[in-house]
C-alpha cells in the first residue's frame, strides 16, 4: 500500500524540496492561503476526524476551533518532543518527511490565524533541529514562509526550539512554559492553551504526526481519509513497534489493524519464537494488556477497541514483552523511569514516583517483604485522580496493572527474599 | 571574555526567533550556547545569560537544574549517553551498557581516566527500534549512534579519546 | 460590586463575589479547606493537591442554556476526579463537598505523601504550634509511617539561604509559596527551585544571598519550618509569646506590626522583644513587612539605652533626679528667652510633638523638625486624605514616583506601587538613575540631577506621559529626597503640588501627594505645624537647645561644631549618643516598645502603637517629660494620659479634627482572614484586633482655599563643568542607630561609605570600582568605596545618607584616589 505520512519510503530523496514539490507538495497550502477562508479549513479537517496522533486522541478540527479569536497574536507549537519511551515515529517524520510535516503545521497557521509557529523538539534532537532549520530557510526561499505570502495578506514564520532533557515538556503547558525559558513544569487548567497559551497568547499544540496528515486531508478531502481506519479513528496512523519482536520499527497502518498483524505479518513475530506475554500499547504509560488468550491479539488498534480490553491505545506505541519478562523487572523500568522525569511540582507525583521507584527497586532485587506489593499497589492508587498532570497519572498504569495482571510475578519476588 | 562579546552573531540570530518583550524564550539556546566550550556552565556562563536575558542568577540555575542536557559540573569531553529504558532494555540495553563498563573499567557515572568520555545511563532517546544506542554530547554537540555492538562501540571510544589526545 | 455566585458548600448556601476560587469562598463561610500551596495574595497553581474537594456543576440545557431540573432541583453532575478548591473558581449552582469520605481520602492521601518525606522534628522546630503541617497532620494524618524509615530522604538541615534566613531541606514541602511571594508580589526572583522531582529545592544565587528586603515574609507564609530567620530560629516557642501590636517605626510607610514577646533568661528574666511580626493592615501594608522592619529593632533592648536623667557636673555627666534634671533644663530655657531653640525628630509621637509645640509656643522659643527633606507644608494641603488605599488603586490610576527609590526608601510603598501597577494603573518613575521600580513602569524618565522640577512640570505638557497624567481618573504623586537636600524637595513637591491641584487631583481619596519621609512621623511633626531649616548649623548656633530624638554630633561635624557653641544643651533620647555626651543634661525617654501613641504615616494615616516591653529604668514617654519640663516654666500640659493629650491634638489641629483614639482603634473586615487557628491560610501574619487608623483631612479635602508656595527657579543645582556635585541618596540599611545596633544580623547589607560615579567620571578621576578614594566637601572630610552606575551623568557622585559622609544636599566635592 502507498504511504500517506511516510512517503520517503516509496519516493527516493523525498525530503528535498524538489522532489516534494514534484510530487504536489504544497499544493495544499497554497490552495488553502489563496482559495480557502481559515474556517474552511478547519471545517475540513474536523470533517476529516482527525484525531490529535500525540496520545490524548482529541479531535484536532475541533481543537483548532476553540481558538480565542478575541485575543491576538495566536501561535501554533508543534510538538516534536517525543519522548514516550517505545515513541519514535515523528522523529522519522521529520528526517523523512519533512515538508509535509511543515506544510501541515503551515496549513494549521493559516487556519488559526497564527503568524509564527516554534516547532518544540527534544534536545536530544539536537542535529534534527539543524536539518530542520535548513528546510525552514529553503521553504523561506521558494515563498512558503515569510511576509504577505502568495502574493496576499498572510505571513507566517516558523522557528525551532531546542528542549535540553525533560520528558515532561511533552506535556503541552509544560512545553509552553520550556517555551518561555522557565522550568517545564504544568500549568494548572483551565484555561486551555486556546485561549491562554504561549505568552498568555491563544495557543494550538498539536503533534508532529498530525501536522503530517493535514496536507494529504486538504488534498484528497475529508471523506477520502474518513474512508480509511474506522468509524471512531479515522486515517491511518505510524505505530512504532519495539521491544521482543524480529523487525522493530515504524509501520504506517490503518486504524483497526489487529495487534497480530503488526507483530507478525509486519513485525516478523517474536524474538526466539517465544510468545507474546503482554503488550503496552502506548509506550510506558500505557496498561499492560493481559495476553492469556489468543484472541487477545485479534483485538483491532483503534482508541475504542483498545480500551475494551483493558489499555489506552495513546501514542500506539506498541511495546512487546514476551514470556521471559518479569512484570516486576518491567515495572521498576518504567517506575524508574517515571521517578526521574517527574517535574516535582505536585505532591502525589513527586512523592509517588519516588516510593514506587524505592519499592520496585526492592522487590526486583529479592529485598522485597510481602507487604511491600500491597504497599506499592496502594501508592499507586493513592496518586490516581489526584495528580496535577497525566504523568502522575500515567506512572501508576504498568504498576496497577502488573500486579492486578501478573500477580504471580510479584508473589514469586517477594517470596525470594 | 563574556558570552555577549564571544558570540555576539548567535546571540542576535537566537534572539531574533521570539518576541523581543519575551527574550527570556532564549535562555535555553542560549544555555547551550553557552556550555559548548568547557562542556558544562560555568558560573561566568550563567550569569552571562542571565544578564542577556534580563534574569535573575538563580531563575538561571533553576533552569540549569530542571534539564538533564545541562551540566553543572565537568565532565568528559564527550558524555556517553546509553538508553537503558524499557524498550531498549527489552532489546539487551542493560547487558550493552554493563560490557561497555567492563571494558571502560568505569561505573556508570564515572569518567574515564585521561577525561574523554563519561558514561551516563539516560531515559528513552526516541530509537526503541535501534537498540543498544546512545548519543554523544560533546563540543559538536549531541549524535546519534543506532544498533550498536560493543565491539563498534569501543571503536568509537578509541577514536574520541585520540581526538581529547591531539588536542593536548 | 463585583457581581456575585451563589454555591453550595456541604449543605450551606453561600454567596461570594464572582471569580474567585473555591478554597477562598469557603473561607468567607468559615469552612476551611486545608491547603499549603495556595495563598489568597499569590496566583493558583494547584500543585500541593491538599484541598482536593468533590465538586459538581449543574448541567445545563443545550439549547436554552438553563439548568435541567431534576426532582425540583438542579441536576448537578460531579468530575469523576477529586478537584482542587485553589484553582477551581466558583460557578452559580456549584455544589462543592469537601468532607466526603472521597474528599478526606484526598486530603489524607496528600498528608501522607508529604510526611513520608518530612522529618517529623516538630519538638525542636521553630514552626512547631505555628505550623500548618502539624495541625493538618493531626487532622488528616496517619498514625503510623508505612515507609521505610531508612529510605527517607536525609537533606540539609542548615542551608542559609543568605545571611536571614535559613533553609530547612528535609522540612520543605516543595509549595513555592515563598518562590512565588518573590516573583509575583515582589517582582525580584532571587530563589527558585533547582533540580526536579523528588530532588526539588529551593535554593538562591543572588549576593548577596536571598537578596531581597523582603525575605522575612517568606517564613510567615511558609506552611512548614523551612524557612526561618535567623533572628528567632531556635530562640522560643510559638505558644511561649505575648504579642502586642505596634508600629514600625523605620520609616514613613507605617507598616502594622505586633511584638511577640517573652521573659528572657539571657537578659536575667527581663520581658523582652523576641521577634517583630507583620500585622494586617489591608490599607497599609497588607501582610507584609520589610526586613528592616523585622529585624532592626534590637536597639530597643541596647545596654546603650539610657536608664535615669543626668546632668554635667565638673565637666562629668552625673545621674540626677527628674526633678533636678528637668527644672535644670526649663531654668535655662526660661534663661535664654528667644535663644530657645527646639530640635524635634520623626522618631517622635503625635503626641510628643504637640506637647513641644504647645512648649515652644508659650515660651519665646523656636521648634524645627530635625529632618534633610523639605516639603511637608504642601503635603498637608494636597497630602492623601481619608478613604485612600493603595489597594484600590489598578486602572484608571495614574502614580508618579520622582526622586526616590522606592524599595531602599520605603519598601512597602515599593509592593504597593508595584501591585498597582500590576493592576494596571500606569506607574510613571522619574529619577535620575535607574532603580528596581523601573521595571514595572509605563514611563521612566531619566532626568539630570538638578532637573527634578522641570521632570515634574512636563507633566502638565501635551505628550504622551503628560496625557497619562493628566486624563487620569486617579493620580498620585511619591516624592522624595534622592539627589536633593531641604530646598530641592521643598522645590520639587510645590512642583508636584501644583501639577495635581491643575489636574484636579487634590482633595478626593486616592489622590494627592505623599513625602517619602525619613522617619515614622515626620508628616506628623509637618502637620502639627513643625518646619526643617535648612541652615540648622546657623540656627543652633549659640543656643540653647532641647535636642529630642535626634543625634546631630554623629550625624554632621558642622552640626557639631554648632553645638559646641551653644549655651546650653538639653538631650532627650532613648539612648546613647555622640549628642548625649555633649549635653549638659540628658533626658531617658521610653522606646516605643515601652509605651504607647500615635505616628502619622506618609500616606497620612494616624495610627496607635501600643506597650509591649516593661520601662527601662526611670526613662519616661517623651511628651511626659516635656511636660515636667514645662511645668517648671509656668505652662501646663498634659503629661499623663496619652488619649488626652490626643484629643487636644484633635481640637487644635484642623487636620486631626474628628479623630480619636476610639476611631483610630476600629477594625474593619479584611481580605484575607489571617492569624487565626488555621495559619495554613494566610500565614503566621497576626491578625488586627487594635485599630486600622485613620487618614487626616487635607486642606483640599475640607474645601480651604489650597496655597501652594511658588517657587519658580529650579531649587536643586546642576553640575558646572569640570565639578564634580556630589548629591545624597538614600539607601535602606544605613549606618544609623537602629540598624547598627542590629548589625551583627545585617553585616553582609550595610556596608560602608561609598560613593557612585559614571563609567566615564570615574576614568577622568582615574579611578575603578571597588577603589577606596577620599572625598571631601563643605567640611566633610572621608574614605568611600567607588562604585559604578552608568544610569547617572558624568558630572554627579552618589553618596548614601547616614553612611559616614555627612552630606545634606547637593554640593560640590573633591575626590582623590586614596594613596
Amino acid at each position: 500500500m502507498e504511504h500517506i505520512l511516510l512517503r520517503h519510503r516509496d519516493i527516493a530523496d523525498f525530503n528535498t524540496l524538489n522532489v516534494y514539490k514534484k510530487n504536489d507538495g504544497f499544493a495544499a497550502y497554497k490552495n488553502a492561503v489563496t482559495k480557502m477562508t481559515p474556517t474552511e479549513v478547519t471545517q475540513v479537517v474536523k470533517d476529516s476526524g482527525l484525531r490529535g496522533r500525540g496520545g490524548a486522541g482529541f479531535p484536532t478540527g475541533m481543537k483548532w476551533s476553540f481558538i480565542d479569536n478575541k485575543n491576538w497574536p495566536h501561535y501554533i507549537v508543534a510538538n516534536a518532543d517525543e519522548s514516550e519511551p517505545g515513541t519514535f515515529k515523528d522523529r522519522e517524520i521529520m528526517e523523512g518527511n519533512p515538508f509535509q510535516f511543515l506544510e501541515g503545521l503551515a496549513i494549521a497557521c493559516y487556519a488559526v490565524g497564527a503568524n509564527v509557529a516554534y516547532i518544540y523538539l527534544r534536545g536530544e534532537f539536537w542535529e534534527l533541529a539543524a536539518f530542520l532549520d535548513q528546510k525552514i530557510a529553503e521553504m523561506e526561499k521558494e515563498g512558503y514562509l515569510g511576509d504577505k505570502l502568495f502574493g496576499g495578506e498572510y505571513s507566517l514564520r516558523m522557528y525551532t526550539h531546542l528542549g535540553a532533557g525533560a520528558y515532561i515538556c511533552g506535556e503541552e503547558t509544560a512545553m509552553l512554559e520550556s517555551l518561555e525559558g522557565k522550568r517545564g513544569q504544568p500549568r494548572v487548567r483551565p484555561p486551555f492553551p486556546p485561549s491562554y497559551g504561549l505568552y498568555g497568547k491563544p495557543t494550538v499544540i498539536n503533534n508532529v504526526e498530525t501536522f503530517a496528515n493535514v496536507p494529504p486531508i486538504l488534498a484528497r478531502g475529508a471523506n477520502w481519509y474518513k474512508s480509511l481506519g474506522t468509524a471512531d479513528s479515522a486515517g491511518v496512523k505510524v505505530f512504532s513497534l519495539s521491544g521482543r519482536v524480529r523487525k522493530p520499527g515504524n509501520y504506517e497502518l490503518p486504524f483497526g489493524t489487529t495487534f497480530r498483524e503488526l507483530i507478525y505479518t509486519y513485525g516478523g513475530g517474536v524474538q526466539d519464537s517465544r510468545s507474546v506475554k503482554a503488550i503496552m500499547p502506548a509506550g510506558a504509560s500505557s496498561s499492560l494488556i493481559l495476553v492469556n488468550d489468543e484472541k487477545v491479539l485479534d483485538t483491532p488498534m483503534d482508541y475504542a477497541s483498545v480500551r475494551t480490553i483493558g489499555a489506552d491505545l495513546g501514542s500506539a506505541s506498541v511495546i512487546v514483552i514476551d514470556d521471559t519478562v518479569r512484570m516486576d523487572w518491567l515495572v521498576n523500568k518504567t517506575v524508574h523511569f517515571f521517578n526521574h522525569e517527574s517535574c516535582g511540582k505536585c505532591t502525589p507525583c513527586r512523592e509517588g514516583t519516588y516510593w514506587m521507584s524505592n519499592i520496585t527497586e526492592r522487590i526486583r532485587e529479592g529485598r522485597g517483604v510481602p507487604g511491600d506489593v500491597d504497599l506499592l499497589l496502594n501508592v499507586a492508587k493513592q496518586m490516581q485522580g489526584k495528580c496535577l498532570c497525566a504523568l502522575g497519572e500515567f506512572s501508576t498504569m504498568a504498576v496497577v496493572t502488573g500486579i492486578e495482571r501478573f500477580p504471580e510475578d510479584f508473589k514469586k519476588a517477594v517470596s525470594k527474599a | 571574555m563574556s558570552l555577549a562579546k564571544k558570540y555576539p552573531k548567535e546571540i542576535k540570530q537566537i534572539l531574533s526567533k521570539y518576541p523581543p518583550e519575551h527574550k527570556r524564550s532564549a535562555v535555553m539556546p542560549l544555555l547551550y550556547l553557552a556550555q559548548r566550550e568547557e562542556g558544562y556552565l560555568t558560573k561566568a556562563a550563567m550569569q552571562d545569560v542571565a544578564q542577556i536575558v534580563d534574569i535573575t542568577e538563580t531563575e538561571v540555575v533553576a533552569i540549569v537544574g530542571f534539564y538533564t542536557l545541562y551540566h553543572e559540573e565537568k565532565g568528559g569531553k564527550y558524555r556517553m549517553q546509553v538508553c537503558t529504558d524499557l524498550p531498549c532494555a527489552l532489546r539487551g540495553a542493560d547487558e550493552f551498557m554493563n560490557s561497555l563498563c567492563a571494558n571502560l573499567g568505569i561505573k556508570v557515572g564515572e569518567t574515564t581516566a585521561d577525561g574523554s568520555v563519561t558514561l551516563e545511563a539516560v531515559t528513552c532517546l526516541a530509537a526503541c527500534d535501534k537498540a543498544p544506542m546512545f548519543q554523544t554530547q560533546g563540543p559538536d554537540g549531541i549524535k546519534y549512534h543506532e544498533n550498536m555492538t560493543v565491539d563498534r562501540t569501543m571503536e568509537l571510544i578509541s577514536i574520541l579519546k585520540r581526538s581529547v589526545r591531539e588536542v593536548r | 460590586m463585583s457581581k456575585q455566585v451563589t454555591l453550595t458548600i456541604d449543605g450551606i448556601q453561600v454567596t461570594v463575589p464572582e471569580g474567585i476560587v473555591v478554597a477562598d469562598a469557603a473561607k468567607m463561610v468559615g469552612i476551611d479547606i486545608p491547603v499549603f500551596c495556595h495563598h489568597p495574595k499569590l496566583e493558583p497553581v494547584g500543585m500541593c493537591r491538599m484541598c482536593l474537594v468533590e465538586i459538581g456543576r449543574p448541567v445545563r440545557d443545550r439549547a436554552t442554556g438553563e439548568f435541567v431540573i431534576e426532582n425540583g432541583a438542579p441536576k448537578i453532575q460531579f468530575m469523576p476526579k477529586l478537584e482542587t478548591a485553589c484553582t477551581n473558581k466558583v460557578e452559580d449552582g456549584m455544589v462543592v463537598l469537601t468532607q466526603t469520605e472521597k474528599s478526606r481520602e484526598g486530603q489524607r492521601s496528600t498528608v501522607e505523601f508529604l510526611l513520608t518525606s518530612h522529618p517529623l522534628d516538630c519538638p525542636v522546630c521553630d514552626k512547631g504550634g505555628e505550623c500548618p503541617l502539624q495541625n493538618l497532620t493531626m487532622a488528616h494524618g496517619p498514625g503510623k509511617s508505612r515507609f521505610i524509615y531508612d529510605e527517607k530522604l536525609r537533606l540539609g538541615k542548615h542551608v542559609p539561604l543568605g545571611n536571614l534566613i535559613v533553609l530547612d531541606q528535609e522540612r520543605c514541602i516543595q509549595c513555592a509559596r515563598c518562590i512565588r511571594f518573590q516573583n509575583e508580589i515582589v517582582g525580584d526572583a532571587v530563589i527558585d527551585f533547582d533540580d526536579r522531582g523528588r530532588g526539588t529545592k529551593i535554593v538562591s544565587f543572588s549576593d548577596p544571598g536571598f537578596d531581597s528586603v523582603f525575605s522575612g515574609n517568606t517564613t510567615d507564609i511558609c506552611p512548614v519550618g523551612a524557612l526561618t530567620t535567623r533572628d528567632f530560629r531556635f530562640e522560643a516557642r510559638p505558644w511561649e509569646l505575648d504579642a502586642q501590636a505596634s508600629i514600625c517605626t523605620q520609616c514613613a510607610v507605617g507598616c502594622n506590626t505586633t511584638l511577640n514577646t517573652r521573659r528572657e533568661p539571657r537578659a536575667g528574666g527581663d520581658i523582652t522583644v523576641q521577634r517583630v511580626m507583620p500585622r494586617q493592615n489591608e490599607e497599609v501594608n497588607e501582610i507584609w513587612i520589610c526586613d528592616k522592619g523585622r529585624f532592626a529593632y534590637h536597639y530597643a533592648e541596647s545596654r546603650k539605652r539610657l536608664a535615669r536623667p543626668r546632668v554635667r557636673q565638673d565637666a562629668k555627666l552625673v545621674s540626677a533626679s527628674w526633678d533636678a534634671a528637668t527644672r535644670l533644663a526649663a531654668e535655662n530655657f526660661l534663661k535664654a528667652r528667644n535663644d530657645f531653640v527646639v530640635l524635634v525628630s520623626g522618631r517622635l509621637s503625635n503626641e510628643d510633638l504637640f506637647n513641644v509645640k504647645t512648649l515652644v509656643e508659650q515660651s519665646e522659643g523656636t521648634g524645627y523638625l530635625y529632618s534633610l527633606m523639605g516639603g511637608g507644608e504642601v503635603t498637608s494641603l494636597v497630602g492623601m486624605s481619608g478613604g485612600s488605599n493603595f489597594a484600590n488603586m489598578g486602572r484608571g490610576t495614574t502614580i508618579v514616583v520622582v526622586a526616590s527609590d522606592l524599595y531602599e526608601e520605603a519598601p512597602i510603598w515599593y509592593l504597593r506601587v508595584k501591585q498597582a501597577a500590576d493592576r494596571g494603573a500606569t506607574l510613571i518613575v522619574l529619577n535620575p538613575r535607574a532603580t528596581k521600580l523601573d521595571r514595572f513602569s509605563s514611563y521612566v524618565v531619566r532626568y539630570a540631577y538638578g532637573d527634578e522640577m522641570k521632570s515634574v512640570r512636563d507633566l502638565s505638557r501635551k505628550t504622551k506621559i503628560g496625557d497619562a497624567f493628566t486624563q487620569a481618573e486617579n493620580a498620585v504623586i511619591l516624592f522624595g529626597s534622592d539627589g536633593l537636600g531641604i530646598a530641592g524637595s521643598a522645590g520639587l513637591a510645590s512642583a508636584c503640588a501644583k501639577v495635581l491641584q491643575d489636574g484636579g487631583h487634590a482633595g478626593k481619596p486616592n489622590n494627592g501627594l505623599i513625602g517619602v519621609w525619613e522617619r515614622a512621623n515626620d508628616q506628623g511633626a509637618w502637620e502639627i505645624g513643625f518646619k526643617v531649616e535648612e541652615n540648622l548649623a546657623e540656627a543652633i548656633q549659640g543656643k540653647t537647645v532641647y535636642i529630642i530624638g535626634a543625634d546631630p554630633v554623629s550625624d554632621d561635624p558642622n552640626l557639631a561644631k554648632a553645638l559646641e557653641g551653644a549655651a546650653f544643651v538639653v538631650v532627650q533620647d532613648v539612648m546613647e549618643t555622640a549628642t548625649t555626651q555633649i549635653a549638659d543634661v540628658v533626658l531617658p525617654a521610653q522606646a516605643f516598645t515601652e509605651r504607647d501613641g500615635t505616628f502619622t504615616s506618609g500616606e497620612r494615616r494616624v495610627q496607635r502603637f501600643y506597650p509591649a516591653v516593661p520601662v527601662t529604668g526611670e526613662a519616661k514617654p517623651d511628651y511626659a517629660i516635656t511636660s515636667q519640663i514645662a511645668s517648671h516654666m509656668g505652662v501646663t500640659l498634659e503629661g499623663t494620659s496619652v488619649s488626652a493629650l490626643f484629643d487636644g491634638l484633635a481640637k487644635s489641629v484642623k487636620s486631626f479634627e474628628g479623630l480619636s483614639y476610639a476611631r483610630l482603634t476600629e477594625v474593619r473586615p479584611q481580605w484575607p482572614i489571617v492569624g487565626r487557628g488555621d495559619m495554613y491560610y494566610g500565614g503566621t501574619t497576626y491578625e488586627n484586633k487594635h485599630g486600622m487608623g485613620a487618614q487626616l483631612s487635607a486642606a483640599a479635602t475640607r474645601g480651604e482655599t489650597v496655597d501652594i508656595p511658588q517657587i519658580d527657579k529650579e531649587a536643586a543645582p546642576r553640575p558646572k563643568e569640570k565639578e564634580l556635585l556630589a548629591v545624597p541618596i538614600t539607601r535602606l540599611y544605613d549606618r544609623g542607630t537602629t540598624v547598627m545596633m542590629s548589625a551583627d544580623l545585617l553585616r553582609d547589607r550595610i556596608g560602608g561609605a561609598t560613593i557612585a560615579l559614571h563609567p566615564d567620571a570615574a576614568q577622568n578621576l582615574g579611578v575603578e570600582e571597588g577603589q577606596v578614594v577620599n572625598v571631601s566637601f563643605d567640611g566633610v572630610n572621608g574614605d568611600a568605596v567607588v562604585k559604578l552606575d552608568d544610569t547617572i551623568s558624568v558630572g554627579v557622585a552618589l553618596i548614601p545618607r547616614s553612611m559616614g559622609l555627612a552630606i545634606r544636599e547637593p554640593v560640590p566635592a573633591n575626590v582623590r584616589p586614596q594613596r
